[in-house]
C-alpha cells in the first residue's frame, strides 16, 4: 500500500537532487531545469497532502505554483537569450564581471 | 452550483485589493498607451506613472483606520498593510522621479520601465496584506518576477544581463525553498490561512517539537531571509545592485525589502507565535551576523554602489533586531526604520545617479573627490542622507535605530543592543570616508557633466524631507506605526 509518506519521501528525494544540482552544475539552463524539479517537488508534496487532509487547498496552490513557474521560464530565459547575445555563453562561470 | 457562486461572491471583497487594482489598472493601461507613443518618449509614462502613485495614497490614506477583509480571509487591508503600502508608493514614486532622465542619458529610454515599477509596487502590496500563503506567494512572485527583468533592463550591458541572470537563478532557488516551507506547515496544519495554522499550532502542543513543522519553519524563513538579504543569504546582494541600473538598486533596496519584511513579520507573528522563542532565537544569531558581515565587508569597498549595498545588507540587520525584540515598540520600530531607510537610501541612490557618467554610473570614491564644493547642493544632501545611514540625530536613521534598540533592550536583549550600537559605529568609517573625499580632497574633475534635472531634484528634496521630518518630529509617524502593528 502506498501512503502519503511514500509521496511525501519521493518528494523531499526529488527536492534534495533539485537542490544539489542548483549547488553543482554551472549551466544557466541545467540550473534552471534543477529549480524546476524542486517547484515540482514541492507540487507533489502539495498534491500528496491536499488527498491525504482531504482538502482543497494544496491543489489550488499548485495551480498557482504552475502558472508562475510558467512566468518565471519566459522571464528567466529571456534573460539567459541577452546574456548569451553579449557573452556567447550561459555558463555561469562566465559571470565574473562583478566580483570584488 | 449557483449557490457556490453566492457564496464565493460574497466573500470577494474589492476594497480590500483596492490600492493594488488601481496600481494594476494604470499599470496595464500604461502598457497599452506605450503601443501609440512613437518611441523614445517617456515623458507622458513617468505621468501616468505618478498620477498612479498619488491616486493609490490617496485610497490607502483614505482607508487608514478602516480595515478591509476579503477574498476568504486572504487578504487583510489593515493598517499594518496601509503602513507599508505607503512605504511602498514612496519608495515607488522616489525611483520613477530620479529614473527618466538616468534612461535617457544610459540610451534605454523604454517606457515599459515605468508600468514594471507599478507591478512591482502592486505584488509588494499583495505580500504586506497577504493573510494566506497563496497570497504571499502570489506577490512575492509578481514582485521578483518584475523585479528579474528591471534589474536586466539594459539588455545591450553584460553587467545588467549578469544582474538580471544572477538574481533570477538565486531568487527562483530561494521561492524553491519558501515554497517547500509552505507545503509543509500545510501539511502538518492542514490550511493555508494564517490565523488558522496559528490557532491550529497554538492548540496541538506536541506539534510544535514535529521535525516537519520546525523544517517547515526554517525553509519559510529561508526563502523570506534571501529576499530581505540577511546574511548567510546575502551574497547576490552586492553583485545585483551593483549591474542593475542604479534607480533600481535603489528600489530593489527598499521597496521589496520592506515587502519581504512585511510578510515575514505577518507569517512569524499569525503562524508561529506559539513558536516565538525558537524563532526569535534564530533571529538573533541572523541579526549579528547580517550587521557584522554588512559593515565588515563594506569598509573595503571602494566602489560606492557596492558599499551602499552592503550598507544594506546591514540595515537589514538593524530591522532584524526589531524583529527579534517582538514587543510593540521593536515592531513598530522596525516599520518606522523600513520608511527612514526608504528615504535616506533612495536618496543617496539618487545622488549617484545624478553623479554618474554615461555607462559609468559605478562611482569609485575617488570619483567623488572635491564633489561636495563643485557641486554644493548634491553634496549637502548626500551629507544628510549620509549621516542618516550613519544614525546620527536629528535624522532619520537615528531616530529609527533608537526605537529599534529600545525594542530589544525593553525585551532584556541587552547585549543585542550593544552590538547594534558597535556595529553603527563602525559603520561611521566607511560613511565618513565618502564625506572625506567630498569635502577634504582636492576636486581631479570639474563635474560639468552632472546636470540636475527638475524630477530627481524633486526626489531628492521629497527624500531630504522625509529625513529630516522623521529625524526632528518622529513621534507622529512613530504613533501610526503604533497602530499599524497587530
Amino acid at each position: 500500500m502506498i501512503s502519503v509518506y511514500h509521496y511525501m519521501s519521493v518528494a523531499a528525494i526529488l527536492f534534495a537532487m533539485g537542490t544539489y544540482g542548483v549547488l553543482t552544475r554551472r549551466n544557466a539552463i541545467v540550473i534552471f531545469m534543477c529549480i524546476e524539479l524542486m517547484l515540482n517537488s514541492v507540487n507533489l508534496t502539495f498534491i500528496a497532502l491536499s488527498r491525504h487532509l482531504q482538502s482543497m487547498d494544496g491543489q489550488i496552490f499548485v495551480f498557482f505554483v504552475m502558472t508562475v513557474a510558467a512566468a518565471e521560464a519566459a522571464v528567466g530565459l529571456a534573460l539567459m537569450i541577452t546574456f548569451y547575445r553579449n557573452r556567447d555563453s550561459i555558463d555561469v562561470d562566465d559571470m565574473n564581471l562583478l566580483k570584488l | 452550483m449557483e449557490n457556490l457562486v453566492q457564496i464565493a461572491l460574497q466573500n470577494v471583497n474589492m476594497a480590500a485589493i483596492l490600492p493594488s487594482l488601481i496600481l494594476t489598472c494604470f499599470g496595464m493601461g500604461l502598457l497599452l498607451i506605450n503601443v501609440f507613443l512613437p518611441r523614445g518618449t517617456t515623458r507622458q509614462a513617468v505621468w501616468i506613472s505618478m498620477i498612479g502613485l498619488v491616486v493609490t495614497g490617496f485610497f490607502v490614506f483614505t482607508g487608514w483606520g478602516n480595515p478591509q477583509y476579503g477574498f476568504n480571509d486572504a487578504v487583510a487591508l489593515d493598517n499594518y498593510a496601509a503602513f507599508f503600502n505607503i512605504i511602498f508608493l514612496f519608495a515607488a514614486g522616489l525611483t520613477i522621479l530620479m529614473s527618466d532622465d538616468y534612461l535617457h542619458r544610459e540610451g534605454y529610454p523604454v517606457s515599459e520601465y515605468y508600468p514594471l515599477i507599478l507591478f512591482t509596487t502592486a505584488g509588494a502590496m499583495w505580500m504586506a496584506s497577504g493573510t494566506d500563503m497563496m497570497t504571499i506567494f502570489l506577490g512575492l512572485e509578481v514582485m521578483s518576477i518584475s523585479l528579474y527583468v528591471l534589474a536586466g533592463f539594459f539588455r545591450g550591458q553584460v553587467r545588467s544581463n549578469e544582474a538580471g541572470l544572477k538574481y533570477f537563478l538565486l531568487g527562483a532557488f530561494s521561492t524553491g525553498f519558501l515554497l517547500y516551507g509552505m507545503a509543509l506547515i500545510y501539511g502538518v496544519t492542514g490550511s493555508t490561512k494564517l490565523t488558522e495554522i496559528g490557532i491550529y499550532l497554538n492548540g496541538h502542543a506536541s506539534l510544535l517539537e514535529n521535525p516537519m513543522t520546525l523544517a517547515g519553519l526554517v525553509l519559510l524563513s529561508i526563502g523570506f531571509l534571501f529576499k530581505i538579504a540577511a546574511a548567510p543569504f546575502h551574497m547576490w546582494t552586492p553583485d545585483v545592485y551593483e549591474g542593475a541600473p542604479t534607480p533600481i538598486a535603489a528600489f530593489m533596496s527598499a521597496g521589496p525589502k520592506a515587502a519581504a519584511f512585511a510578510a515575514f513579520l505577518r507569517i512569524m507573528e499569525y503562524c508561529f507565535f506559539s513558536l516565538k522563542p525558537e524563532w526569535t532565537a534564530m533571529l538573533w544569531v541572523l541579526a549579528v551576523l547580517t550587521m557584522v558581515i554588512g559593515n565588515v565587508i563594506a569598509i573595503s569597498q571602494t566602489n560606492i554602489k557596492r558599499m551602499l549595498a552592503y550598507s544594506s545588507i546591514a540595515h537589514a540587520g538593524y530591522a532584524l533586531v526589531g524583529m527579534v525584540a517582538a514587543n510593540e515598540i521593536g515592531y513598530s520600530g522596525l516599520l518606522f526604520y523600513m520608511l527612514a531607510y526608504t528615504f535616506m537610501n533612495i536618496g543617496a541612490f539618487a545622488i549617484l545617479v545624478l553623479a554618474g557618467k554615461k555607462g559609468e554610473d559605478n562611482l569609485t570614491l575617488e570619483g567623488f573627490s572635491g564633489f561636495g564644493f563643485k557641486r554644493p547642493f548634491l553634496g549637502v544632501a548626500m551629507t544628510i542622507f549620509l549621516f542618516s545611514l550613519m544614525g546620527l540625530p536629528p535624522s532619520a536613521g537615528f531616530s529609527g535605530k533608537f526605537f529599534i534598540f529600545a525594542g530589544a533592550v525593553e525585551a532584556g536583549y541587552i547585549w543585542l543592543a550593544v552590538i547594534g550600537v558597535l556595529n553603527s559605529a563602525v559603520s561611521l568609517y566607511y560613511y565618513l570616508r565618502v564625506m572625506v573625499y567630498m569635502y577634504f580632497r582636492d576636486p581631479v574633475e570639474d563635474y560639468a557633466w552632472v546636470s540636475l534635472p527638475a524630477a530627481a531634484v524633486i526626489s531628492i528634496v521629497i527624500a531630504l524631507i522625509g529625513v529630516l521630518y522623521l529625524g526632528i518630529i518622529p513621534g507622529d509617524v512613530m504613533e501610526l506605526a503604533k497602530l499599524a502593528i497587530f
